[in-house]
């Protein structure tokens, strides 16, 4: 080998290599994250979906794609109002316990015929507990169908029969004036009967699959991507704007933002809060803030000391500012919590409130010291626990400011902080391994049942302050019973006046959806559920 | 030599059995599990998916059964992602890891190692100085920094790079240069200053003397006897480092939206997902080992002293 003389020569063959590994990449085409010519949209998606059979899937960033394959009875127009889905029409008996449906003629994605027959197969499956689905309690309103999770009747059993192949019968247990909203869940999603009797499990693989939806699944790559196409099979694909769409999971907020103005993703389904100034600065027209059907709110271990005594609760509940979390922490103009239910809750009064939310916080705070005195404590006994949140997001700085708060009643309450994964937080909340701890509550449906059966004492472990009440809970079982829906809503907002006043919640705040939209996306509309279906998606030009 | 890469195989087996059972228990030890979400499941589901995973048994019987499982080439199924077994994740997420890491690692080699030169040759002058204080911006600033600022300039503000790191579902150049030079600038850092460490000694050597001595022209002395001493440290800090980068990098992985298994490992860990955790580690551990052997090969071939005739 023979290599050039001086010094120099081998100075400048380091530097070369180092130059040349340096810039050997060229640029390439960039993705358009919302392409016009192409209708493909680039999506940011919260999470990984863990699925996307919909009978097993729990989350709303998985709703967020398989309602965009699969189509219920019922379904969410823009504004997600429920609509009409496979059934085009439907009847109900005089006391309410027998809705009657009339299907659409309609296909699998492969041609098949979607029928009756694939929803009566849908709803065994579901409620079969051999298939561990999660969320099939959600379907107990359905005859039988707890009976049948439980295991003491057959799925055979439950009250969801084909008539024939375009009637659907549903038994109820008791009168559901809910039903259109919960039968545009995705628990009673269809599923196609032939396939799955083919591949079992695995017929959710994009080599497998069939669906009714106007979305079919085309690839599926772990932590990174889900592809699907419109679906030409679709009753209403003459209607469906955009052929492509990829989900991203994005838990990184700030990275999802930074895709977003770069122009990789035309839909972010989430924002950092306290970006938003900077982000309607910088993407004028994208962010869109909007009520979500949610509560945030901090749970007192009603089976321990002090937190038996409801003085203890409401001065704490009381002494909580929750106006500077909600303005100074959020930053998209979250509503302070005196409830436990958001605003907008379809027929109901919402006009439950803790007793003392008109009075002014520093008379609260002090009316906060007269309870805890009350209750035995003082300097001579001082309030010492510990309060657990969450240390994802915002939770943390959250929990600072109401250890600062009730810090504020008298100086000898003392609060300890602990902030835990939010998935052992939750395995806290259910063992009631905690004092005051923080959770959050997402519906699942519009409708006030979805909140507040959480403290009923039959929810059990779910009901993590442990509060029981019988008047409460005859309450909620009566509302059960009655089919006129104000009258409904007028009895669960007894009920919720009952639980705040015995205050086994603290609650804080009503937080936002937030999402980042290409303002030439049309049919996005704002919606307290955050569903937005991609069928109602266009391009403005 | 072969002998001895064989033996280290052999030794390779009890290592990984511990490194197995470690990760095993230390991941039962962590509280709550992968069926602990906010909804809370109907217990006789809970049971019935416990059973069906067998985390109704005692962890030894688990362990026994995992490790059965292992022998048989199964790695089991995901306990958190329904639909898919470990295998089938660990298959799509290594390639792009696999390809993310020997990237960054060439670059860090051939920019790192060629810094080092220049700086070891260019010793107490101007050069050094720069690529000395290069080294510790490089070290000091970590990758959840220096990436998210590289998007901002060469993404956002000059619009000449994108800031994903997969053009949708393809692997094209472009898209792979910010993530490879994000991930590979800490290991420019640190080679840099090994290689220029061990240069300075090297050209110190007897045998570099002996080299000028008979008269071969400079670049020889440096390419030809100088440097393949100088690289031995570099070689055995970089085969660990590969097996490291080749891992995935959950920073890089999470700031350039790539689907590595460095992201799928940490998010594995916190949904519990055990049999996941356990697919990363184990091919982690593989990976350091059969590195760590090829490091050794490679120091046999390089390094005349240990070198038998």
């Amino acid at each position: 080998m023979n290599v050039g003389g001086s010094r120099r020569n081998v100075l400048l063959g380091a530097g070369v290599l180092g130059a040349a590994a340096t810039f050997g990449g060229c640029t390439n085409s960039r993705v358009i994250g919302f392409d016009k010519e192409r209708r493909s949209l680039d999506i940011c998606n919260q999470g990984e979906p863990l699925s996307l059979d919909p009978h097993k899937v729990q989350g709303t960033w998985e709703n967020n794609i398989v309602g965009n394959m699969f189509v219920g009875l019922t379904t969410e127009n823009a504004k997600a109002e429920p609509v009409a889905g496979m059934a085009e029409s439907w009847e109900t008996s005089g006391d309410g316990l027998t809705w009657t449906f009339a299907l659409r003629r309609a296909n699998w994605s492969d041609g098949e015929a979607c029928d009756a027959h694939d929803f009566e197969f849908a709803f065994r499956r579901i409620l079969n507990p051999e298939n561990g689905s999660v969320y099939a309690p959600l379907l107990y309103p359905i005859k039988n169908a707890e009976a049948a999770f439980t295991q003491r009747v057959s799925p055979e059993d439950i009250g969801v029969r084909a008539l024939d192949d375009r009637t659907l019968e549903i038994n109820l247990e008791y009168a559901t004036p809910y039903l259109p909203q919960l039968l545009k869940h995705y628990t009673t999603f269809p599923v196609p009967k032939h396939r799955v009797a083919m591949y079992g499990d695995a017929w959710i693989k994009p080599e497998n699959i069939a669906v009714n939806g106007p979305y079919i699944l085309r690839k599926w790559w772990s932590n990174y991507i889900v592809h699907i196409e419109r679906n030409p099979a679709f009753y209403d694909a003459d209607n469906v704007v955009l052929e492509h769409l990829y989900y991203y999971p994005s838990n990184d907020v700030q990275a999802t933002a930074r895709r977003v103005q770069a122009g990789e993703a035309g839909w972010s389904t989430r924002f950092p809060s306290n970006q938003v100034e900077t982000l309607r600065r910088d993407l004028p027209g994208f962010p869109r803030v909007s009520p979500y059907l949610s509560c945030n709110y901090f749970s007192f271990n009603t089976r321990r000391a002090p937190f038996n005594d409801v003085r203890v609760r409401h001065a704490l509940s009381m002494a909580y500012e929750r106006e500077f979390v909600a303005a100074q922490i959020y930053r998209t103009g979250e509503l302070p919590a005196y409830s436990f239910l958001p605003p907008g809750i379809f027929n109901y009064p919402g006009s439950a409130r803790y007793k003392w939310a008109g009075t002014p916080i520093a008379e609260r705070r002090r009316e906060a010291e007269r309870l805890l005195r009350a209750a035995g404590f003082g300097p001579n006994n001082p309030l010492r626990f510990e309060f657990s949140h969450r240390s994802s997001s915002d939770n943390p700085r959250v929990a600072v400011a109401v250890q600062n708060h009730w810090l504020a009643i008298a100086p000898w309450v003392s609060v300890e902080l602990r902030g835990l994964e939010a998935q052992v937080q939750y395995a806290n909340l259910r063992a009631s391994n905690f004092d005051v701890g923080d959770g959050a509550w997402v519906g699942d449906f519009n409708d006030a049942k979805n909140f507040l059966f959480l403290h009923e004492t039959r929810t059990g472990a779910q009901n993590y302050s442990g509060y029981s009440n019988p008047e409460y809970d005859r309450l909620m079982r009566e509302s059960d019973f009655e089919a006129d829906a104000a009258k409904r809503g007028e009895i669960m907002s007894r009920a919720e006046q009952m639980m705040l006043d015995d205050a086994p919640v603290c609650m804080s705040v009503f937080i936002n959806s937030t999402n980042l939209v290409h303002p030439d996306l049309t049919g996005y509309e704002d919606n307290l559920e955050d569903i937005h279906r991609a069928r109602w998606f266009g391009i403005r030009v | 030599m072969l002998t001895q890469a064989v033996r280290r195989l052999f030794v390779a087996v009890p290592t990984l059995l511990c490194i197995i059972a470690g990760a095993f228990f230390l991941m039962h030890a962590a509280p709550g599990g992968p069926f602990t979400k906010e909804r809370q499941m109907p217990p006789e589901i809970e049971r019935r998916l416990e059973h069906q995973y067998g985390l109704d048994l005692p962890v030894g019987e688990q362990l026994q059964r995992y490790v059965g499982g292992l022998l048989r080439g199964d790695l089991g199924p995901s306990m958190v992602y329904k639909d898919k077994t470990v295998a089938d994740i660990l298959a799509e997420g290594a390639p792009t890891s696999a390809v993310l890491g020997l990237g960054a690692m060439t670059l860090a080699l051939l920019l790192g190692g060629g810094l080092g030169v220049v700086a070891a040759v260019r010793q107490n002058k101007a050069q050094d100085y720069a690529v000395m204080a290069l080294a510790i911006v490089g070290v000091c600033l970590p990758p959840l920094v220096i990436g998210p600022l590289m998007q901002l300039l060469f993404g956002i503000q000059w619009g000449v790079l994108p800031t994903s790191g997969l053009y949708r579902d393809e692997f094209r150049l472009g898209y792979l240069v910010l993530p490879v030079i994000t991930l590979s600038l800490p290991l420019v850092a640190i080679i840099s200053r090994l290689m220029r460490a061990s240069m300075i000694e090297a050209l110190r050597s007897n045998a570099v003397r002996t080299a000028r001595a008979k008269g071969l022209p400079e670049a020889q002395v440096i390419w030809r006897h100088a440097l393949p001493v100088a690289m031995l440290p570099v070689i055995s800090y970089a085969g660990p480092a590969l097996a490291g980068a080749m891992a995935g990098s959950f920073v890089v992985e999470t700031v350039f939206q790539l689907p590595g298994i460095g992201k799928q490992f940490v998010l594995a860990a916190g949904q519990r997902d055990y049999t996941l955790v356990m697919g990363v580690v184990l091919v982690y551990s593989v990976l350091i080992i059969v590195f760590n052997l090829l490091a050794d090969l490679a120091y046999r071939v390089l390094d005349p002293r240990t070198r038998t005739p």
